[in-house]
């Protein structure tokens, strides 16, 4: 079947089958690789994208639910890596084998447009859907602290 | 430090002619820089571009540990560049790239850092040395008269102060003959090496730029799922592919080793259509192993002595005349690595050449493994080393599984292929951290002091069948045994035994981060607990009091535990527990503190103080032990994999789970200044990490837990 999906800004058109889920698609067809594969099974959170904002696990959305909504990925998020939230990871100097933190990053950015200034405990229930194996969840806290003032305008 | 041409040559440059360190032929217009272009002999560790860029080539594989800024910083260091201009890339796979005092180009043992810290700083030390000579002939003086800072070498003659940057001189540079020595700085003028830097690989992990295994495409590249054997054990005996080749997007089905990769267009075709594939396989024989009748053998194992490893004093007769004993069993499950990357691999075989892309840990042993599948020599196989999404060991298989794979499928197919695996095909696919059983019997003498230990181990050889098989002497897998027999609480200790069994299973094992020390420090930190427990001492009391003459060990007690607040009264409902280790050369002291919340143990704090002896990059070290404790936690709180009638029974994070970003404790690092030798720092840390806690449980409830992961006995819920 034909798509026609808003990936970032842009109109894409893909063919594929209805079932086929919105990860594959980016990373396949569109050649969007940013967003990954961790689990297939919504328990890791590694393939985070936004529909209309709100982050969801692309390895379990069929291509053929997502609609007219637009689709935002860790590409789609700055031109540059200026996003506050990506500002904030590199100064906290989060990554380490780096797979995980483009989920990471979208589960985070999408836990401040809902929560401008988080407590520790609203970040530990967002992000607990994101699985870690190097065990960057320290700095993940504090980059999410940090990006909330980045937000707000201050330092 | 002086270095003679030859030697270094030896040593940095094997097989190569000409010069070791490769600058980049300047561009005629420095206003539009282009990019640093490699010039066609071999530029081993080093390549300075007419931008002033400075490209480091790295040995080892960055799977998160943070190589890629730690060699970086060391040739930075020497050679007074810029560091805004400097940036990392892997190095190919070559014999030049082979890990100091190796063979072998690898990834592994905490020693990246420890290893290459006299190589990449020669390096760094013999570019700025020749750098000067160049601008020191441009300039009709001698070097002796330039300074250089930050990749700018300067000269105040008579004329006036003059400039040039490394860019301009680096192709002249490049045609000088080596310097016979290089001398290396002085710590105390080190402007890098001890600074906190943080990572240069952050750009493009932060936007989703990095590219890992399971990214690598090219025009050709197909997708491969394979299906592999359920059962250890399992041999395929006949398939059928016609539902497979049915679905959209599949191309190919081809037998490997054993199994059936189905090739695709992408990957979910390849997964649809592998799971469409039925398969014959011939049963396990007795009916397949079962981690529970292998833990009850172990069990049974470790109730007499195996083959000696230490063996003086007469400890059981000991033992049994002591004022007082104590005994107890330690017991740790098989374990999954599971990186986040699942494993892949892509191939491009091209008559007797082949290329490969991968996060490999293996350069050498992969590119090995695909010759003698290809029928070709080691030089003709390329690898591209990607990033690593989480390596643990996982990704240094002496067995090159996932590669071996990858080039079989790839040359039965006929085309380009890139193998990946789902989380359930990685969960389950083997190569697993051994199950371990220990028993520990010790005989106190009236002041509560161990005057006799009586230690055997039980578990699979991990390197038992493997190149490294060199490491087993006297039938002892080094790894099995490794923080027991070198534990500082036994040095002193008269009489002791410690003896091990390596039971042959058809369960494929690896290394996993920190090895051996995942289970000793687990049995010896527990059991030297227990002791300061029957002796009512306090724990790092005892600790210390056994360690006197260990200064390195008592200062990292005496930090973690002063940081954590010991001695102070933890918060209501919470204790703490503590631990020390010493592995891969580097001292990790823990406290955890702890509370028990619904029946689950809940960690809410670690302090850690660690000595590693030269502190390269205190932020990384700070990165590395959080990072060691969150996967140790994992351990302790969750991981165990079973096995029953030779299939694996967990699949993914739902049922084989993961410490998550709620169960995250506070975690504080202290990097204790020392000039002691240096050691490693991946994975010392994930050591006393479950000990700490089962320690801190037993303060809490007085319950003591032998068996990871740790479960709280009903009634004391």
């Amino acid at each position: 079947m034909r798509f026609k999906l808003d990936v970032n800004g842009a109109v894409r058109d893909v063919e594929a089958s209805s079932d086929m889920p919105l990860l594959w698609v980016l990373r396949d067809l569109l050649q969007l690789s940013g967003t990954k594969y961790g689990c297939g099974m919504a328990q890791c959170g590694a393939c985070t994208v936004h529909l209309d904002g709100q982050p969801v696990r692309a390895c379990i959305t069929p291509v053929s639910s997502v609609g007219a909504r637009k689709i935002t990925t860790i590409e789609g998020l700055s031109p540059d890596g200026s996003h506050p939230v990506q500002r904030a990871w590199a100064e906290a100097d989060v990554v380490q084998c780096g797979y995980c933190q483009s989920g990471q990053i979208m589960t985070a950015v999408a836990l401040l447009e809902k929560k401008p200034e988080p407590t520790d405990s609203e970040i530990d229930a967002a992000l607990s859907g994101n699985i870690c194996r190097c065990g960057t969840y320290v700095r993940v806290r504090e980059a999410i602290h940090l990006a909330s003032r980045l937000s707000r305008g201050g330092k | 430090m002086t270095i003679s041409r030859r030697e270094f040559l030896a040593s940095a440059a094997a097989g190569t002619a000409g010069l070791v360190i490769g600058f980049h032929v300047p561009n005629v217009a420095r206003a539009a820089p282009k990019p640093a272009r490699p010039l066609p002999s071999p530029n081993a560790f080093l390549r300075i571009g007419s931008d002033d860029s400075v490209t480091v080539l790295l040995a080892h594989s960055e799977m998160g540990q943070g190589i890629w800024t730690g060699l970086a910083m060391l040739i930075a260091e020497e050679l007074d560049c810029d560091w805004s201009k400097v940036r990392s890339e892997h190095a190919p796979a070559a014999p030049v790239y082979a890990r100091a005092g190796m063979a072998i180009q690898m990834t592994g043992g905490s020693s990246s850092t420890h290893s290459e810290f006299d190589r990449y700083r020669n390096v760094g030390a013999m570019a700025k040395v020749l750098l000067l000579r160049a601008a020191a002939t441009r300039w009709k003086t001698t070097p002796a008269k330039l300074t250089a800072t930050n990749g700018v070498i300067a000269f105040g003659g008579a004329a006036g102060p003059k400039t040039l940057t490394y860019g301009e001189v680096a192709e002249e540079a490049m045609k000088l003959p080596l310097p016979k020595t290089v001398k290396l700085k002085d710590p105390k003028a080190w402007k890098l090496i001890g600074t906190a830097v943080r990572r240069l690989d952050t750009p493009e992990k932060i936007t989703g730029t990095a590219q890992f295994g399971i990214d690598v495409a090219f025009p050709g590249l197909r997708t491969a799922v394979v299906l592999r054997p359920p059962a250890f054990g399992a041999k395929l005996v006949k398939f059928d592919a016609a539902d497979a080749l049915k679905v959209p997007g599949v191309e190919k089905v081809v037998q490997t080793a054993n199994g059936v990769a189905v090739v695709a267009a992408h990957f979910w075709a390849a997964k649809l259509g592998r799971d469409a594939v039925r398969a014959e396989w011939s049963a396990p024989e007795g009916g397949g192993v079962s981690t529970e009748k292998l833990l009850a053998e172990f069990r049974e194992l470790a109730r007499g002595e195996g083959t000696t490893v230490v063996d003086a004093g007469k400890a059981k007769q000991t033992i049994d005349a002591a004022a007082s004993r104590l005994e107890a069993s330690y017991e740790v499950p098989y374990l999954a690595h599971a990186t986040m990357e699942p494993l892949n691999c892509s191939v491009k075989i091209d008559g007797d050449r082949c290329e490969i892309w991968t996060g490999t840990q293996f350069q050498s042993i992969d590119q090995a493994a695909a010759a003698q599948i290809l029928g070709t020599t080691p030089d003709k196989v390329a690898i591209h080393t990607t990033f690593l999404g989480g390596g643990f060991g996982r990704r240094a298989n002496p067995a090159s599984d996932f590669v071996s794979e990858a080039v079989i499928v790839a040359k039965a197919a006929g085309v380009p292929v890139k193998v990946v695996w789902t989380r359930e095909d990685d969960m389950r696919g083997g190569y697993y951290r051994p199950a371990y059983v220990h028993r520990v019997q010790v005989g106190i003498d009236e002041a509560g002091i161990p005057e006799a230990w009586h230690h055997v181990v039980v578990g699979q050889s991990i390197l038992e069948g493997t190149p490294f098989a060199g490491g087993i002497s006297d039938g002892i897998d080094r790894t099995s045994v490794e923080g027991i027999a070198d534990s500082p609480y036994l040095e002193g200790t008269k009489s002791k035994h410690v003896s091990l069994h390596s039971p042959r299973t058809p369960i494929t094992v690896l290394w996993w981060r920190s090895v051996g020390h995942t289970h000793t420090a687990f049995a010896m930190e527990s059991m030297i607990d227990e002791l300061a427990a029957a002796a009512g001492k306090d724990p790092l009391a005892y600790r210390l009091a056994l360690l006197a003459g260990k200064p390195r060990f008592a200062r990292a007690l005496e930090t973690a535990a002063t940081n954590a607040g010991w001695g102070t009264r933890a918060p209501a409902g919470r204790a703490r527990g503590l631990a020390v280790h010493e592995a891969f050369g580097s001292i990790v002291a823990e406290v955890a503190e702890v509370s028990v919340e619904g029946g689950r143990i809940k960690v809410h704090a670690v302090t850690a103080a660690v000595d590693c002896g030269t502190a390269v990059n205190p932020l990384g070290i700070e990165a590395q032990v959080q990072g060691s404790i969150a996967f140790g936690l994992s351990a302790a709180l969750h991981g165990k994999l079973t096995i029953e009638g030779g299939k694996v029974v967990e699949s993914n994070f739902h049922d084989y789970p993961v410490l998550r970003m709620s169960e995250m404790p506070k975690v504080s690092v202290h990097v204790i200044p020392s000039d002691a030798k240096m050691g490693g720092i991946g994975e010392p840390a994930t050591a006393p990490i479950a000990p700490a806690v089962a320690n801190a449980v037993f303060a809490l409830t007085k319950q003591r837990l032998r068996t990871l992961p740790l479960r709280l006995a009903q009634d004391a819920r």
